[in-house]
């Protein structure tokens, strides 16, 4: 819904009482361009500045930072590997886990809970997407890693251990177990928004498959959730974006190992938990720089995942407004 | 089995599945409250809130001086992020065109998911490196640029929400629309708005990434605004990852102060102001 954009029209006043008024709202609107004008700006300026102070590794190894695995202050050699493959590495952790349960609740909060309940729960679901991220952190730290070691790394590498990625050393503090954190953390937007796509879809198309003669689960399944395919995507998206930028929960229980291991069990390295281990010690240009590097690929990264969930979730958003008869 | 009968089995195992994924889900939230409640709970004393922090090692002491340092920090953020974002929210949903409206709200939106360690590399750049120190308005400044796009967004929203008629009648009677808006429209949408405001800061009061170079840390009081300062988050953080049992034991009451801020404020927003209000996600 836009704005009207209607102007009162007062042909009787006089000329100068008219200009005034309307000289208010000028007044109004450029004050408030300027405001809204801010957003651009610190987002501008935010990319100068990245860009700015990290000229030094982009001038020293170009496009080689990207791929480079070694990362030594003292020698002043550095490659982000490590950190790209661990954000990425702890994020795919995160979705496998909370895209199956996010999508199954949200299909129960929209399907088959009465309102009430369905509110209720999201209600609380969306609390969850209040805890601050320490609060997660601090919980992970001395609840989820003992029980990773003690029963979850044990039984996943007498199980699975013959396979690459459930191999080495179980401290239970590792890729795994802040993917297991990451997961709570992006759930709240999966269920939130899915459980609204979902309650977009016209609810002819429900009764059309139940009319032919589908079961519950297999309007949802076939009819259902295919409607609302771009909006779970976008929420599953942004759920990542959380996941790629999440900071501190996560630089509690990664480990903190600048070396990229194969297993899932072991510990790494995240981006953006390197810049919070390492930011505030830096003290060579070089390395300075080359931590500002580092939150550069983040920023796009997270930038361009947001921006394609987005749009996303505004297409369907569009689609089910233009459906619903 | 016949065939009708299978596929009401998978029906009945599948919807039984996504009623254990809800139920999983919702329980985490009182997992977590249990645990700190829990371990909080035994640990907090009034000596952890009016007291200073002992040194390493030493047992005793509280973090008065994080929770002042954190509400010093937000207030500032909020002081600067909320009128800003409160003008721009304004600004899209009253006098913005198409074109250039979408290019704010896109902004606004990517500006939200920025990483928050972004963001304090940003402040950090911006002020600490050009102050030559820690400072509480370094940190006041990077959570003023995360409180501004959430205002920013909901404020427009809710103003789109009025409806139609309200703006028309006031401007039918030969108001001017800065005199509509003001008077008419964003009272009307003065609930939701504040919602958001409140919502917006809460969130920002519980981030820990921003501050960890720009406020950084100390261990007494916030005497000007120009030292580095302390906050509850950053306090969490740095006593969790400290090898010291009394440490451990403040962080435990640090976060279930933190949390139960947070939360009461979460709900009692959402519950007194916010029933039936739908809050922006993301």
């Amino acid at each position: 819904m836009a704005a009207p954009a209607i102007t009162a029209g007062q042909p009787a006043k006089k000329q100068s009482i008219r200009s005034r008024l309307h000289g208010g709202d000028t007044v109004a609107h450029l004050v408030t361009l300027i405001f809204a004008c801010s957003v651009l700006l610190v987002t501008v300026m935010l990319v100068w500045m990245l860009w700015s102070t990290s000229g030094l590794t982009r001038a020293k190894f170009g496009f080689h930072f990207l791929w480079g695995t070694n990362w030594d202050a003292v020698a002043g050699d550095f490659g982000a590997l490590p950190f790209i493959w661990g954000t990425v590495l702890t994020s795919v952790l995160a979705l496998i886990i909370s895209v199956p349960l996010g999508v199954g609740a949200a299909i129960f909060l929209a399907e088959l809970a009465p309102a009430k309940v369905s509110d209720t729960c999201t209600f609380l679901v969306e609390l969850l997407a209040a805890v601050p991220s320490v609060i997660y952190g601090l919980l992970a730290v001395f609840t989820l890693i003992p029980l990773m070691r003690t029963y979850v790394d044990p039984f996943l590498k007498k199980s699975l251990g013959f396979l690459p990625f459930f191999q080495g050393g179980a401290s239970g503090k590792g890729y795994l177990t802040a993917g297991v954190i990451l997961a709570v953390m992006t759930f709240p937007f999966i269920i939130s928004i899915s459980r609204e796509a979902l309650m977009e879809v016209p609810r002819d198309q429900r009764e059309a498959a139940l009319a032919l003669g589908a079961t519950k689960w297999e309007s949802t399944i076939q009819v259902v959730v295919p409607f609302a395919r771009l909006g779970i995507l976008g929420s599953i998206f942004l759920g990542l974006a959380r996941a790629l930028g999440e900071t501190m929960a996560v630089t509690m229980v990664i480990g903190n190992d600048p070396n990229i291991h194969l297993s899932v069990l072991a510990p790494g390295y995240t981006m953006a938990s390197l810049i919070a281990n390492e930011f505030a010690e830096a003290n060579d240009p070089l390395h300075l720089s080359a931590l500002i590097e580092i939150a550069l690929v983040l920023f796009l990264i997270t930038i361009i995942i947001n921006a394609l969930a987005r749009l996303l979730v505004l297409a369907t958003r569009g689609k089910g407004t233009a459906h619903s008869a | 089995m016949n065939r009708l009968a299978y596929r009401k089995a998978v029906n009945y195992v599948m919807l039984t599945a996504t009623g254990v994924c809800t139920f999983l889900t919702v329980s985490i939230l009182f997992v977590i409250l249990g645990y700190l409640v829990y371990n909080g709970g035994k640990s907090i004393d009034w000596d952890f809130l009016t007291k200073l922090p002992k040194p390493p090692g030493e047992n005793g002491g509280g973090m008065a001086n994080a929770i002042v340092g954190s509400a010093i920090m937000v207030g500032l953020g909020a002081l600067v992020g909320l009128p800003v974002g409160f003008m721009g929210g304004i600004y899209l949903a009253e006098f913005s065109g198409k074109a250039f409206g979408f290019v704010v709200r896109y902004m606004a939106d990517l500006l939200n998911g920025v990483p928050s360690i972004v963001i304090g590399i940003f402040a950090w750049g911006e002020i600490v490196e050009r102050t030559h120190n820690f400072s509480a308005w370094a940190g006041g400044f990077a959570l003023s640029l995360m409180i501004i796009p959430i205002t920013l967004r909901s404020t427009e929203q809710f103003l789109l929400n009025v409806p139609r008629a309200l703006r028309e009648g006031a401007l039918a009677l030969g108001a001017p629309k800065w005199k509509v808006i003001s008077t008419v429209v964003v009272p009307a949408a003065s609930k939701g708005i504040l919602t958001g405001m409140i919502l917006g800061v809460a969130r920002v009061a519980g981030e820990t990434a921003p501050l960890l170079f720009t406020a950084e840390n100390n261990e007494f009081w916030p005497k000007s605004f120009n030292q580095p300062t302390a906050a509850l988050p950053v306090a969490i953080y740095k006593h969790a990852i400290a090898p010291f049992d009394d440490w451990h034991r403040q962080a435990w009451a640090a976060g279930l102060v933190l949390l139960t801020m947070v939360l009461l404020t979460n709900i009692t927003v959402r519950w007194i102001m916010g029933r039936g209000i739908s809050v922006q996600k993301g």
